[in-house]
């Protein structure tokens, strides 16, 4: 049982990055005809994406919003003594990209710097870890990035998983600060559901091959992919999350004794459009006060939350405002987060 | 009962018109594919307050049969 409190620390700042080459997905339509596309497209509600180029990593994306970031906020780098990335598309195996962005970012070598390998959840749980290690005095200020390159690890010839996903990069500045009062975290995961997201082979546990890297027909669809790409049974994931995303979300407000009612907005991981609406209604939550950034940039898996933060809520942070994060995803792993905003700095987004 | 549950099947894979019968066995509609699924899901929540796990919905192979389940579960 994660229940977790944290006291007096919070996010001073965020900025994102997203590639400038945009996908209209009515158009994405080279595999498929184009009516099942607009079927596709209209139930998921994503309308554009963006795409990486083949030497643009989810690193550069990060190290493109932090770069902002410091330069937007006056940060002084020699007062970052944290850095953690968050992503499952690395530049490398080894070593752990957090470790090249120390360099790239002209941090100090005391930075203490390391990867977390979480997919959609991964924001909410990284922020958390942030947190924690946030409540000791000997870190002045930490940056969490975090980005993802879906783009590269889909096929585009299956229909389940090509019209969904995006890229994006975010980079947050949190510091300690008492105005930020009381955080609250659930985390969660359940390693018996691990086949429902997932990539097959190309790690350890299935290496790369000529096989595994061939392309074929999976199902009655007449979907393509190979080994090597990711998939998705969504509606697996859809079962599970209608059953366990509401509850635990008011387990967290009774862990924090708080109402649904008491937040300025609700930010859920962006899956797709369907799935979201339908935990909305369910959760009787109002639909103005839950930011969609779906349609513009689809899922970008943890980047999703801060991204939809940046990119639709620009100008509403003057103010304290109480946030409900939810966030989930493969693993699978759910994560759900109680924080305040206050003053919180937002960079314009960043195009590369 | 019966009736709410083809509803939801006409529901769920946009084919108002079309008729529906027990024994049918859903997965052949020329219309039911995961986007269908998805929606059916949902309707199961929403209007009848059933999940049903993915193991056991793979068991279910006939209209009458998710019928059963739900009645089993609401």
């Amino acid at each position: 049982m994660a229940y977790l409190t944290y006291k007096n620390v919070g996010i001073k700042g965020l900025a994102a990055a997203v590639p400038a080459n945009v996908i209209h997905n009515y158009d994405y339509a080279a595999y498929f005809k184009p009516e099942d596309v607009k079927d596709v497209v209209d139930k998921i509600g994503v309308k554009e994406r963006r795409f990486a180029d083949a030497s643009t990593c989810a690193s550069d994306l990060c190290f493109a919003a932090a770069e902002r970031l410091i330069s937007d906020m006056a940060i002084d780098r020699t007062e970052i003594d944290l850095l953690i990335m968050v992503s499952q598309t690395g530049d490398f195996k080894m070593p752990a990209t957090s470790v090249i962005l120390q360099d790239r970012l002209g941090l100090s070598k005391k930075t203490m710097a390391f990867d977390i390998n979480l997919a959609c959840s991964g924001f909410v749980y990284s922020l958390s870890v942030v947190y924690a290690l946030m409540q000791q005095n000997g870190l002045r200020k930490a940056l969490l990035v975090d980005g993802e390159t879906r783009s590269k690890i889909y096929s585009p010839k299956d229909r389940k998983a090509a019209f969904l996903f995006g890229d994006g990069g975010v980079a947050a500045l949190i510091e300690r600060d008492e105005k930020f009062g009381n955080s609250y975290f659930s985390l969660n995961s359940d390693g018996s559901r691990e086949s429902l997201i997932k990539i097959n082979a190309g790690g350890y546990r299935n290496p790369s091959s000529a096989e595994t890297r061939r392309e074929k027909v999976v199902d009655e669809y007449g979907n393509i992919r190979s080994e090597e790409h990711g998939y998705m049974n969504g509606a697996d994931v859809f079962t599970f999350l209608i059953r366990e995303i509401p509850k635990d979300i008011k387990e967290l407000l009774q862990f924090a004794n708080t109402r649904m009612e008491a937040f300025d907005y609700y930010l859920f991981h962006q899956a797709n459009s369907f799935m979201n609406n339908h935990l909305i209604k369910k959760l009787n939550l109002p639909f103005e006060k839950v930011p969609f950034s779906i349609e513009k940039f689809g899922n970008t898996s943890s980047v999703s939350i801060p991204l939809t933060i940046v990119s639709q809520l620009n100008k509403e942070f003057n103010t304290p405002k109480k946030l409900l994060l939810s966030a989930f995803g493969a693993g699978l792993s759910w994560a759900t987060g109680i924080v305040t905003l206050d003053n919180c700095h937002i960079s314009p987004l960043v195009e590369i | 009962m019966e009736e709410r549950i083809k509803n939801a099947f006409q529901k769920a894979l946009e084919v108002e018109d079309k008729e529906i019968k027990l024994t049918d066995q859903f997965r052949d509609y020329e219309e039911w594919d995961s986007l269908g699924q998805l929606s059916l899901i949902a309707i199961l929540d929403e209007d009848f307050g059933v999940e049903i796990e993915s193991d056991d919905f793979n068991e279910i192979i006939t209209v009458g049969d998710l019928l059963k389940a739900v009645q089993k579960r609401s």
